[in-house]
């Protein structure tokens, strides 16, 4: 570069983009998606589910101030939090089996950005117009009339946003509860300080930054790229078909792209899908609409831009058949992605049935590890825990198995049994004695076995121990 | 792609040099030009001003004595004070409750809250004032004399009331009229070494332990006529002289011929503060505290 040439620009602004309204069948799954993602996440916090009065009667609930998780007839406690790691993974390991399998199909249709963008873009449409009278309008003067529907469209926005934050914090607390204390001003300052965050965030991500969010601060496009291959199903623009593209009535030079830029216009992201593959692209598969909508009318078989293998490309140019859909979906990686996928959520579902309504730990007491008592037994202490996860009150027997001729005894408590209320956790100081001069009092170890019952349903769990005994010379 | 017709209009660019490039060129290889977005840069110039604004509301810059304090007056340290004095307040009920309450009513069955208050916060005074002696798991040290608050004997009593008393007062206060006061005779030079030979034999007799039949069966006469007034005849102690029991298992210094030959002859004097400020000038509990204490300690397993 020689002294003499302009610096170069470092920094760019934003182009703004104008997408325009396209219809057809994938514009049509996308409206069924936003509609049940949008349901699910609204409607969600207000379904009522009766677990009896001492508990919330909500269906999906985060009570992060008890430590529980409520999923309709599913509640999971602290301890059981592998559930949620495991969910966490077949997210994880979901995500990868749909991007080698049919690329970013989760940008396209259900990330939230892109959910609320489409929804943000559809009020714009509606109160501004389609794509000519919004580009007019964001060249023309600040006169009343773009004052007034720049207005408008911010109030639905926020409206919007606001809804938005504050549906989030209903899956924290009974929402009908929150919503009264959120308008009489009494609900807690965290819940205020939640809607106000997601309220910006959702305003601005939706309705300024859209594709900004995609192409800069989400680390997403970029693992994608490495997670796909060749037989990825993604967007793409049969090159050998459309090229040379040009307008024209003579097309016996042309391909046939008319180049009218009707997938250009529709693009939320603002790029050509005629240059390829690119890191903008979240395959929401809109120029595919535009596109057919065009070869329709100029009678051309649909699919000039198309979900297709980048494989493809290569195979119809060179005239070979092309390859069944399937076949690029069923191959080693995504069967290896859906076995792991479905070993976790076996595993877990196997999990949730077979647990058990009563837990117990138990944390032998080491400090000291025996006591002698006066008629020269001896004692260790166990700090049982005692889970009772039912939603009835009960008394929980404890036990013990052990060949050795040990004594139990519970602290406060006259018999074997104590009462654990419902949903709630009880440490129980435990005693097993040893009698004088008995093998266990003089050994170093005994193992030995606590049985925990639910007096009312006979529910069992066990925890092994050990004792240990007097150290002898 | 030498041939023109497949060449991508995009490629062409490229060929042409119509993309933004850097002008860099590595063996062929051009770098693109893609500026970052003009938002990218607002954000770093906004956090930039975050941070001024930051170091000015809150404690930031390192002095010699300290951080500058910021506008806002904002302390963690006031955070924490404030957070116990709350908790305080909260607990006010209890701790009047608990002072006003028999003590014995406080049981897991019978008032519960108060209970679980008296646990907690009994551990945590017992792990501030107590824990230094008698260990942090209450199993005292036997070389030192300090008691094990965990088995089932006593010196003084293991009711909760005889626990309640004992923190309260100590053991042998000179300043505290009604702390206990035990006091053994050290019998060096009024028992003949055989005697003292005998008597430990005696007493390692008594409480089951190995020991030399002859020597013990003449100990007994010199246990009677020197030791039963406290240790009472058949050696089980006196509780209200604070004279242990010499026939359990358990022992306060040990039990091996040594140990017991060291008490005969040098007597031992273990003591205890007072605990209770209303009992003595030195006492640096309140009420609420020890009757905490004491529920916790009665709860370890020992409590009668």
């Amino acid at each position: 570069m020689s002294a003499t040439e302009e610096p170069q620009k470092l920094y760019a602004a934003r182009e703004p983009v104008f997408p325009k309204r396209v219809s057809g069948r994938f514009r049509n799954l996308k409206w069924l998606i936003m509609l049940v993602t949008l349901g699910i996440y609204y409607v969600t916090p207000w379904i009522r589910w009766d677990r009896g009065p001492e508990l919330p009667s909500q269906a999906v609930l985060l009570d992060l101030a008890n430590r529980r998780f409520f999923f309709f007839w599913i509640e999971i406690w602290p301890h059981e939090f592998y559930f949620v790691a495991g969910l966490l993974i077949m997210a994880g390991l979901g995500l990868f089996l749909f991007t080698s399998a049919l690329g970013r199909v989760w940008c396209g249709y259900s990330c939230p950005q892109t959910v609320w963008t489409d929804l943000f873009f559809t009020v714009e449409r509606w109160i501004e117009g389609d794509r000519n009278a919004r580009l007019r309008l964001w060249n023309a003067r600040w006169d009343l009339r773009k004052m007034r529907l720049r207005v408008t469209k911010w109030v639905v926005w926020l409206l919007i946003a606001v809804a938005t934050g504050g549906a989030w914090v209903f899956y924290f607390a009974d929402a009908p509860t929150l919503l009264v204390q959120l308008v009489t001003g009494q609900a807690a300052s965290v819940a205020y300080v939640t809607i106000g965050i997601l309220t910006a965030t959702t305003f601005v991500f939706g309705g300024f930054m859209r594709e900004q969010i995609c192409i800069y601060a989400c680390p997403w496009p970029r693992i994608q790229a490495a997670m796909m291959d060749e037989d990825t199903i993604t967007v793409a623009y049969r090159d050998w078909r459309g090229e040379p593209r040009g307008r024209g009535k003579d097309r016996t030079a042309l391909g046939d792209c008319i180049d009218c830029n009707a997938c250009v216009n529709v693009c939320p992201v603002g790029i050509d899908i005629r240059d390829g593959q690119q890191l903008e692209c979240i395959t929401c598969a809109l120029c595919i609409d535009a596109c057919d909508d065009i070869m329709a009318k100029v009678g051309k078989p649909r699919g000039l831009i198309d979900y297709m293998a980048l494989t493809d490309e290569a195979h119809e140019r060179a005239g070979k058949p092309t390859v069944n859909v399937w076949k690029h979906i069923f191959r080693l990686r995504t069967i290896i992605y859906t076995a792991l996928w479905s070993t976790i959520g076996i595993g877990l579902t196997v999990l949730l049935f077979v647990r058990s309504d009563i837990d117990m730990t138990v944390a032998p007491v080491r400090n000291p590890q025996y006591v002698v008592l006066s008629d020269g037994s001896i004692r260790n202490t166990y700090d049982v825990r005692i889970r009772n996860m039912t939603h009835d009150e009960s008394a929980f027997a404890i036990t013990l198995v052990s060949d050795a001729p040990f004594d139990l005894e519970l602290e406060g408590q006259p018999g074997n049994s104590v009462s654990v209320p419902l949903n709630s956790t009880h440490l129980q100081r435990v005693y097993v004695i040893a009698p004088p001069e008995s093998e266990a009092a003089g050994r170093e170890r005994t193992d030995f076995r606590f049985w925990v019952e639910d007096l009312s349903t006979n529910t069992r769990s066990y925890t092994d121990t050990t004792f240990f005994g007097r150290e002898t010379e | 792609m030498s041939d023109h017709k497949n060449t991508h209009p995009e490629e062409q660019k490229l060929l042409d040099g119509d993309p933004d490039t850097t002008g860099h060129v590595w063996d062929g290889i051009k770098e693109f030009n893609n500026p970052l977005p003009r938002w990218w840069l607002w954000t770093l110039y906004g956090t930039i001003v975050w941070a001024v604004v930051y170091t000015v509301l809150y404690p930031a810059w390192p002095l010699v004595n300290g951080a500058t304090p910021g506008l806002l007056g904002f302390s963690t340290r006031e955070n924490v004070a404030s957070d116990i004095l709350r908790f305080e307040e909260m607990n006010a009920d209890l701790r009047t409750q608990i002072t006003e309450v028999e003590l014995a009513a406080i049981t897991p069955d019978r008032s519960p809250d108060l209970y679980n208050y008296a646990i907690q916060g009994g551990a945590a005074t017992f792990a501030t004032w107590c824990s230094q002696c008698h260990g942090s798991g209450a199993a005292g040290v036997q070389a030192s004399g300090y008691p094990n608050l965990l088995d089932d004997d006593w010196l003084w009593g293991g009711t909760i009331d005889d626990i309640h008393f004992t923190i309260s007062h100590g053991i042998r206060n000179e300043d505290d009229l009604d702390a206990h006061y035990s006091e053994m005779t050290a019998f060096e030079g009024i028992l003949s070494d055989e005697e003292i030979a005998s008597v430990v034999q005696y007493v390692r007799n008594i409480s089951g332990q190995e020991h030399d039949a002859e020597l013990a069966s003449a100990g007994e006469t010199v246990f009677l006529d020197n030791c039963a007034a406290c240790h009472l005849d058949d050696g089980t102690g006196d509780r209200f002289l604070g004279a242990p029991n010499l026939t359990d298992a358990i022992w306060l210094y040990g039990g091996s011929e040594e140990a017991i030959e060291y008490t005969v002859r040098n007597s031992r004097f273990g003591i205890m503060p007072p605990w209770s400020a209303d009992a003595s000038p030195a006492g640096r509990l309140s009420e609420a505290e020890i009757r905490s204490v004491a529920v916790y300690v009665h709860s370890l397993g020992g409590g009668e």
